[in-house]
């Protein structure tokens, strides 16, 4: 037998008895990073694929979730920081070789992307705002001008943001390259963070990147097919989810065959999930209500039997959150000592 | 010039004097600890070993804590001693998560705090504070770049390990075995 204690009474608030320094703000801003990127991504790329009318609620109107979501993520990092004044320090420097540097600057650029792709297109998506009643008109009224009826479409109220918007219009093009780039280190940098921790063998592995990645655009195909209106975008974006949720399914099989084939802390981590506290969780929140029905509804789906869309699209959404939790939650308990 | 630690295991007793000296010398808050004492027990009884090791920050050679640090705050000073600058540190906790020794917590004040091997001790050509008490001066400290230290000596004729070497993070203490 062999037996090893700290006999010396460490008990570091946090890091003993087991490490649980991140909480539930980490993996809900890994959820929201990953669905922005995803709306993003496809946003720009059926724009740049010349269907946007086709499909519209991808380019136009999903969007709109991504400034929101980031927005989110970024109070819920915010809270999780232990010095949270000192956030700023963030920006005075951009470090390569961390992760979490790329990260902090990827969220600087995409936000205002975000925010200048979704502006653009608002007088489309709501093209009647009625401004003289109360409620709207008040909160709005610092940035939009007054209209007489709400018959007329409406419009910003300075000048500079009316030539300010044409001008990113007529840029559209490069303004949807720089979010499909952006919008895939998003996704990717999640993983990306959380393999860079070698101290933590459950995620000490090259396949978390682009896992995260799949999982977000996969959460993101998913709220654009629940949005949209028009059967044919439905359909796309259904086989779009199945192919991801496909290969989300084999990354998943290949994360544990890394493990199986890793060393004996890798063995352990594995084994938290194959028999552990987490095979619930896992086997049955993730892969079966995450992944593998939502993929048999859209497959029914597509055959013709009437599944209502909301169904697959929630179940891969809470899928793709649950899954973030466990991964952080099951993580920081696998370690190389003690 | 690279510091680093030697520590006999044959010797150690376990007393905990190190954990106290550096509580001390460092004005460490209630209720946290920069070092500490690990106890391994092999075996079954009457064919039983028992080995104690003083456990701390190993000032890695190889730091996963300074290349996943977001700011700079996790730092690296002359003589390869890790250090955190307080007002650069978020407390976002990656240092934490990257290392394998769990040898850095969180101060209530926000930043991350660890081992700093009394470099305001080092700089005056004092050892740390642990290694200044150790009842069975089991601890060497020294300069392991000079040939003519007294742990560099000790570190080419004795046998030694160092934890979790498969992290591949090369730690600057080692257990004399």
């Amino acid at each position: 037998m062999r037996e090893e204690l700290i006999i010396s009474g460490r008990m570091n608030l946090n890091i003993d008895p087991v490490l649980h320094v991140w909480h539930w703000q980490i993996p809900l801003y890994l959820f929201l990073g990953g669905l922005a990127a995803g709306v993003l991504f496809f946003a720009a790329l059926y724009f740049i694929k010349n269907e946007s009318e086709k499909y519209s609620t991808a380019v136009k109107v999903a969007p709109i979730i991504a400034p929101f979501a980031i927005v989110i993520g970024l109070i819920a990092l915010l809270l999780d920081l232990k010095h949270p004044l000192y956030f700023w320090q963030l920006y005075t420097t951009i470090r390569l070789e961390s992760p979490m540097s790329w990260g902090a600057w990827v969220l600087m650029l995409i936000m205002p992307l975000s925010i200048i792709w979704v502006a653009t297109y608002l007088k489309e998506v709501f093209p009647k705002i009625e401004l003289q009643n109360g409620y709207f008109a008040k909160l709005f009224s610092f940035i939009l001008k007054p209209v007489e009826n709400n018959e007329v479409n409406w419009g910003w109220k300075f000048k500079w943001l009316s030539d300010f918007e044409i001008l990113m219009i007529e840029y559209r093009k490069p303004l949807a390259w720089a979010i499909l780039i952006s919008s895939v280190i998003l996704g990717v940098y999640t993983g990306i963070l959380l393999s860079a921790f070698n101290a933590r063998p459950l995620w000490n592995n090259a396949i978390l990147g682009p896992l995260f990645l799949v999982s977000g655009l996969s959460t993101g195909a998913a709220s654009i097919m629940w949005l949209s209106k028009s059967h044919e975008e439905q359909k796309l974006f259904s086989q779009i989810d199945i192919l991801l949720i496909t290969v989300e399914l084999f990354f998943i099989i290949h994360l544990f065959m890394g493990f199986l084939a890793g060393p004996q802390v890798q063995i352990e981590a594995a084994s938290l999930f194959w028999g552990g506290e987490f095979t619930i969780y896992f086997g049955l929140f993730v892969v079966v209500l995450g992944l593998i029905m939502p993929g048999i509804f859209e497959i029914m789906e597509l055959k013709g039997y009437r599944v209502h869309r909301a169904i697959p699209a929630i179940l891969i959404i809470f899928g793709g959150l649950l899954f973030r939790f466990v991964m952080v939650e099951a993580g920081q308990i696998t370690r190389y000592l003690y | 010039m690279r510091y680093g630690m030697a520590i006999d295991t044959k010797k150690c007793v376990g007393c905990s004097d190190c954990v106290v000296a550096c509580q001390t010398e460092n004005n460490i808050e209630h209720g946290y600890a920069r070092d500490w004492i690990t106890e391994t027990v092999n075996g079954i009884y009457p064919s039983m070993e028992l080995e104690f090791r003083s456990e701390r920050c190993n000032h890695c050679a190889n730091t996963p804590c300074v290349r996943t640090c977001p700011t700079g705050a996790s730092h690296i000073i002359e003589g390869g001693i890790v250090k955190v600058t307080h007002d650069e540190c978020i407390g976002c906790g990656s240092c934490i998560q990257s290392c394998p020794y769990d040898a850095r917590y969180t101060h209530s004040e926000g930043y991350v705090d660890k081992c700093t091997f009394c470099d305001h001790r080092v700089a005056n050509g004092q050892d740390p504070a642990c290694v200044s008490v150790c009842p069975t001066y089991c601890m060497y400290f020294g300069d392991l770049d000079d040939k003519n230290s007294e742990v560099s000596k000790i570190v080419a004729t004795r046998k030694w390990k160092v934890l979790a070497p498969e992290a591949g993070t090369k730690p600057q203490i080692f257990y004399l075995t």
